[in-house]
């Protein structure tokens, strides 16, 4: 498998950073692509969805259109009142059954490196995260960092205007991890299926009661990213999104630490970790 | 052929007077008759289409714009709004899907166009076993009314109705939902399941045993071989959902604990036993319409249906393939990589049976003298919108791109492609095609190149901005979103309404055939290019037919 990796996605990532047309990460005003990559992996998947298979799916159609229009227009009734008779040509039987398995042993060079490299967590990891999901909002435990934990409810629609963040994709605790470090991610229940999807990560793991998944996401840069529970869990499943805050190392320490200080000088924890964590944008503009 | 047709032409005398009345109740209620009870499963199959049809009405109102409007009130998805709450919109989207799937396009293409053909063009009289036809047609309004019953009865709490999506995913279907709508929901499934399996043993034995003299497997229409292919699916696969659903319903009621982790159980094997099912379901909704596809290609081409044997036996292996893929629809369970890897590479071998069909439609075209007929038109509809479908298939069909894609717009606007605009456009080819022979009157050419390029606008509105939606990240069955996806939305909304205006002239239509000019069709209205059986009897067919069997000559192709 590991093999497999080093087949040449390489090449493509530096193509796609290098196009460089207008992304976010995360949902615009008439956005038509992926969400702007900001991991590793997720890149992978944008350069193989838009330099790989996008073009390929596209010229498939065009082409079967073109044919379609040449019938249409060449062999009407008008055009060709005599049809002719033939029902066989084996060569180009062939030949439509050789170059679809051709392009798919293609496709393939490319897909199996990025699925293996997307479902292993590399074995150094910085931070592991704990995910539970609930019906309906996620809560989180700082597995290394002993206790510190959060719940994140969505905002509603007044604070989240004031909070400056999109209704519907920013919680009132945002998830705060470092930026450049691997964190492996355990997704579990409690209640029923729910799925924890993160687009601009390249992340997407159902949430299973009794089950402990994984996946994992290195982020590249600083900022606040959004995310939608992805499985249908009941009447709030619009209703649970997932927000991470990206920082450097040491505001992430900061903020560890600032949770653990909390947690030991207060009755309720929950009230105290609201009170504590910057989660406007503007605090996150200035962390830049 | 010819040589068969000459004494099948007129009906005889006899015939037309055991014909009972239309209006004689007991004809529909006692029917053995498979031209009768296919005409039953076509009724129902429309019925159950405006149902469903308005169901996606509903959703489409709801996500036209952003908030909450119709279920729900601003900003709070429990309160109740003009058509309930959240939990009802996911009833909405849940009962959408199945209504579609098991009471409109599985009647329609199996029950309607099956039970009406496959007799007529392997030259028999009717079903091998009349009356089980008749009951499994009669099983499908009890299923029905059982599944719209669960729609008003408790479901989870207070609210009506089971929400949690066609597949029926445990914990929300066992635990999640405390009422007894999902038990109404399960039963339902069990007698459209016996319904459905009931059906595939008779067009099996039909098929293998009442083919006419000299009607080999080789020469048999591709309208039959799709059948064939598809009541195995039938045969093989609804056992596995009525044992998992039978488990659902243990869980919920009899304390087991087969999907429940509590008590050992998991979560996950419900879905390997759903999609084993599952996956095999979608292509018993899509090859019916490939046979039919063939025929209407074949036909208004002039021309014999290019590569006859690859044509069957991509479909056969289309069929088997469609056993092997199922985890395809879990790639976000928590699966291992290399299963995952293994499930990859198995879902886009498909492309290469379904490329071969593609191109020999195509090749059917070509050289042709081709007739833009109101049939002919949705078959190049379908051809290339089904391609559209597909390559999208093969997009999904990497895990690895299927992380950000899975359960999101993309996938929505993927399987209606291949559904909504494959299957259906096949439903709609095959209902021009052999409405003639089926009522004996002729349709109208205007009204139904209207009814195709209406639809054919308002489909393509609808899911093809949704492909964008999904990959801005847009997640399926949600009641409301965040306002950048906004404007496809609205798009597709627009496209609904357009829709539902094609839809109009196709029931403009159907009043215009059948009330207001009723014009006799003919044996066959089609011309020499119509080579199958049932063109060599009279428009409508005589109510039994081949009482003297046809004899297949070997000169003649299928």
């Amino acid at each position: 498998m590991r093999r497999w990796q080093s087949a040449g996605l390489a090449g493509l990532i530096t193509a796609a950073s290098a196009a460089g047309f207008a992304r976010a990460a995360q949902p615009v005003d008439k956005g038509y692509a992926l969400q702007a990559p900001v991991t590793e992996v997720a890149r992978d998947i944008t350069a193989f969805h838009d330099y790989i298979l996008l073009p390929i799916i596209v010229l498939i159609s065009l082409f079967v259109a073109g044919l379609l229009a040449y019938c249409v227009i060449r062999f009407n009734k008008q055009a060709n009142p005599v049809p002719a008779k033939f029902t066989h040509n084996t060569t180009v039987e062939i030949v439509w059954t050789l170059i679809p398995v051709l392009i798919l042993v293609g496709i393939s060079a490319f897909s199996f490196p990025l699925l293996y490299k997307e479902d292993q967590t590399p074995a150094k990891y910085d931070m592991t995260l704990k995910v539970t999901g609930h019906q309906w909002y996620w809560s989180y435990e700082y597995a290394d960092a002993d206790g510190v934990a959060l719940d994140a409810n969505m905002l509603p629609q007044d604070e989240a205007k004031a909070a400056g963040k999109p209704y519907l994709l920013g919680t009132d605790n945002a998830v705060v991890v470092p930026v450049g470090k691997v964190v492996r991610v355990q997704i579990t229940a409690s209640d029923v299926l729910h799925s924890w999807s993160m687009p601009s990560f390249g992340v997407k793991m159902d949430a299973v009661p009794g089950r402990l998944n994984e996946a994992w996401f290195r982020v590249d840069k600083p900022g606040l990213y959004y995310g939608q529970c992805s499985e249908i869990c009941g009447v709030k499943h619009a209703y649970m999104p997932i927000e991470i805050k990206a920082v450097p190392q040491a505001e992430y320490d900061a903020w560890i630490a600032s949770q653990k200080s909390a947690d030991a000088g207060s009755t309720n924890p929950a009230a105290a970790q609201f009170a504590a964590i910057p989660t406007s944008t503007a605090a996150s503009a200035q962390a830049n | 052929m010819a040589s068969t047709a000459a004494h099948l032409e007129a009906p005889a005398m006899a015939d037309l007077t055991d014909r009972p009345s239309v209006f004689n109740p007991l004809r529909w209620l006692f029917s053995t008759n498979h031209k009768d009870i296919g005409t039953m499963y076509l009724v129902f199959a429309i019925f159950a289409g405006i149902f469903g049809g308005a169901l996606s009405g509903m959703i489409r109102m709801e996500l036209m714009e952003p908030g909450l409007q119709y279920f729900g009130v601003a900003g709070d998805p429990t309160a109740q709004g003009p058509w309930g709450n959240a939990h009802n919109y996911n009833v909405v989207v849940t009962m959408h899907g199945l209504i579609m799937i098991f009471f409109m396009v599985m009647p329609a293409m199996i029950g309607g166009f099956g039970n009406w053909f496959v007799p007529l063009q392997i030259g028999a009289p009717d079903m091998a076993f009349p009356r089980m036809n008749n009951i499994s047609f009669w099983l499908l309004p009890f299923s029905f009314a059982l599944g719209a019953l669960s729609m008003v009865v408790p479901g989870q709490g207070a609210d009506p109705g089971f929400g949690g999506g066609w597949v029926l995913y445990p914990p929300l279907s066992t635990s999640g939902h405390n009422g007894p709508s999902m038990d109404l929901l399960i039963l339902s499934l069990h007698i459209a399941g016996i319904s459905s399996i009931l059906g595939a043993i008779n067009f099996i034995t039909t098929i293998f045993n009442m083919r006419a003299p000299g009607m080999t497997l080789h020469k048999m229409p591709l309208f039959v071989w799709s059948i064939l292919v598809t009541v195995w699916l039938l045969l093989l696969s609804l056992p596995v959902l009525a044992g998992a659903i039978t488990m659902l319903l243990t869980d919920r009621n009899f304390g087991t604990g087969f999907f429940d982790p509590a008590q050992g159980g998991d979560p996950i094997m419900y879905q390997h036993l759903f999609w084993f099912f599952g996956h095999p379901e979608v292509y018993i909704l899509i090859l019916p319409g490939f046979g039919i596809i063939s025929h209407v290609v074949s036909t208004f081409s002039n021309k014999p249906v290019f590569g006859y044997l690859a044509m069957a036996y991509a479909m056969v292996a289309i069929g088997f393939i469609g056993f092997i893929v199922w985890a395809h629809h879990m790639y976000t369970v928590g699966m291992d990589v290399d299963l995952k890897a293994y499930f990859v590479a198995a879902t886009m071998i498909i492309a290469v049976p379904t490329g071969i069909k593609i191109f020999s439609w195509i090749a059917t075209m070509w050289g042709g003298s081709i007739d833009f007929k109101t049939p002919m038109l949705w078959a190049i509809g379908f051809i290339f919108l089904f391609t559209v479908g597909g390559v999208t298939g093969v997009v999904l069909a990497n895990a690895g791109v299927d992380t950000v894609l899975h359960d999101t717009y993309y996938v929505v606007a993927h399987f209606h492609y291949v559904l909504s605009l494959g299957a259906v456009f096949a439903i709609f080819a095959a209902f021009y095609y052999w409405i003639p022979k089926m009522s004996g009157l002729k349709y109208s050419e205007v009204l139904g190149n209207l009814h195709f390029w209406v639809m054919f606008v308002g489909v393509n509105l609808i899911f093809f901005p949704q492909h964008f939606l999904g990959l801005q990240g847009m997640p399926r069955r949600y009641v409301d979103y965040p306002e950048a996806f906004a404007f496809f939305n609205l798009i597709s909304s627009y496209g609904y309404f357009i829709t539902i205006a094609g839809m109009a002239v196709f029931f403009v239509m159907l009043l215009d055939m059948f009330v207001l000019r009723r014009r006799p069709a003919g044996a066959n209205p089609w011309g020499p290019a119509a080579t199958t059986l049932e063109w060599t009897l009279s428009s409508p067919p005589p109510f039994h037919q081949f009482s003297e069997l046809p004899k297949i000559e070997a000169k003649d192709h299928h």
